[in-house]
């Protein structure tokens, strides 16, 4: 594992809502490989972290590397960060995946249309080796029968899982999950969670901002934990779970174990 | 009173031709004005304040101002202006039928435009971020995610904008055009059947009407088709529930 190559690198990131700085410099690096899970309490800043990685939200200050490539950021009006090259940015979000807290399906095309969309229209594929990807891995999140429904007529659990297979289709090379449980009924969490564990069995890199914990201490070869927009705690799930450094981090954790 | 059955059957065909007329300023002013709504709407959310001033600015003058008086200026002010008559755009605007066709368009554009930005600003965000976490480019989104949400959501008031566009094509008539309603009234000036004339008219406007309901009750069933499925109707939605 050592010697994987960085999949991932952030350096000092910071973010600020006008006075409020929600973010204060986090630096973290992912290895290809790596499944790293964030917790935190609520306003700790994970969601916006996360966010921050593909310009869903401006970072303020800071760098974000993927794959050895830098993203070039510049200064905007608002005095956060923009892209300087939106090619280059099209070309990163291509490549790191994105999963929502709300699934965000596109409510006004079928399932298999959702999954093929951005492979024929950003990555150029023809339509039919998309359509064969499309099935493969709606097979793979075990919903291939859904394939002509709408996103509407399938229960929470079942849009996440089509939404987790909307972003394997353009292959991505980083897998960036935002609280993907956080909107699911009880019973539909598990679900949910199997694909991730299959995904992470695989091999691939993973973010994951959640607050399932047992998941994270199973799956995670590094967990962190923020706390007011700072890296409080790091290290191996066995280390941070049953030995926490901080105070603050053992006080979280006693509260959700 | 009598009733002249026979100047309706006889004049039958000449409202038809009416209807006709009226149906083509319709439905080619309300084409070009939902093509001249899409640009104003974007720049209306945009977020640069000088680009939003311009479709404010003409959204205010167009929606502010009687359709009447818009359809005067352009037909009879144009041949005001020299530069106009002398341009290569006299030929079309010395033409009745163009200066209406104009007029409306950019009438109808102004309320589309306003519908749009609506429609636009209620597509869930994070349907959008979705599309730009893909990867997609801001032209790639707006033609695949942005404009056909946004027309499904926009299809029940823009049916409405059609037929309020029906009605106000009626003043085409005033500036010497024949469409139903120039129509009637040439009839009537020659025959005095006021009444017969005028009913028949309305009647047919009538048609036409419901003829645009059928028309836009079936391209919201295709826009919104995510939405209605066998067996599942709102039922809460009825009142007597």
């Amino acid at each position: 594992m050592s010697d994987a190559a960085i999949a991932l690198e952030i350096n000092d990131l910071h973010k600020s809502y006008g006075q409020l700085e929600v973010l204060k410099g986090i630096s973290l690096s992912a290895k290809d490989g790596d499944v790293i899970s964030i917790l935190g309490s609520s306003g700790s800043g994970k969601s916006t972290f996360l966010r921050c990685l593909n310009l869903l939200e401006s970072p303020s200050q800071g760098q974000i590397s993927f794959a050895g490539e830098t993203l070039a950021l510049k200064p905007g009006k608002d005095g956060n960060l923009e892209a300087s090259n939106q090619k280059q940015l099209e070309r990163m979000r291509a490549s790191i995946g994105f999963v929502f807290q709300n699934f965000n399906l596109w409510p006004h095309m079928t399932i298999i249309e959702n999954i093929m969309e951005a492979p024929v229209h950003v990555l150029k594929q023809d339509k039919q080796t998309a359509y064969e990807n499309a099935e493969n891995y709606l097979k793979k999140v075990g919903l291939l029968d859904k394939k002509n429904s709408y996103p509407n007529q399938l229960s929470g659990g079942q849009q996440q899982r089509i939404a987790i297979a909307r972003t394997l289709a353009m292959e991505p090379q980083v897998l960036l999950f935002d609280e993907p449980t956080s909107a699911l009924d009880p019973e539909l969490v598990n679900e949910v969670l199997t694909v991730m564990r299959d995904l992470a069995a695989e091999g691939r890199t993973m973010l994951i901002v959640t607050h399932e914990m047992r998941f994270a201490r199973d799956v995670s070869s590094q967990v962190v934990f923020l706390h007011e927009g700072q890296v409080e705690e790091i290290g191996p799930p066995e280390k941070v779970f049953t030995n926490p450094e901080s105070e603050r981090c053992r006080t979280f954790l006693s509260s959700h174990l | 009173m009598s009733w002249e059955w026979d100047v309706i059957i006889e004049h039958f065909p000449r409202l038809l031709q009416g209807a006709w007329l009226t149906l083509e300023l319709v439905l080619l002013s309300g084409f070009a004005g939902l093509m001249l709504a899409i640009p104003l709407a974007l720049m209306r959310v945009s977020h640069r304040p000088w680009l939003k001033a311009i479709p404010f600015g003409y959204i205010f003058f167009f929606r502010g101002t009687p359709l009447l008086i818009q359809i005067f200026l352009v037909y009879y002010g144009a041949s005001q202006f020299e530069i106009i008559k002398n341009s290569a755009l006299w030929p079309i605007l010395r033409e009745p039928y163009w200066c209406a066709i104009i007029t409306f368009a950019m009438h109808t554009a102004a309320y589309i435009a306003e519908i749009l930005r609506g429609a636009i600003q209620s597509i869930p965000k994070g349907e959008i971020e979705a599309a730009r976490a893909l990867g997609m480019s801001y032209p790639l989104m707006l033609r695949r995610i942005i404009l056909p949400r946004a027309f499904g959501i926009m299809m029940p008031a823009y049916g409405n904008e059609v037929i309020l566009m029906l009605k106000g094509s009626a003043l085409a008539s005033t500036i010497t055009l024949l469409d139903l309603t120039g129509m009637a009234r040439t009839i009537i000036a020659r025959t005095y059947t006021p009444l017969e004339v005028f009913l028949a008219a309305g009647v047919i406007y009538l048609i036409i009407s419901a003829l645009i309901i059928f028309l836009f009750r079936y391209l919201e069933k295709r826009f919104n088709r995510h939405q209605h499925w066998p067996n599942e109707k709102p039922k809460d939605l009825d009142p007597q529930h």
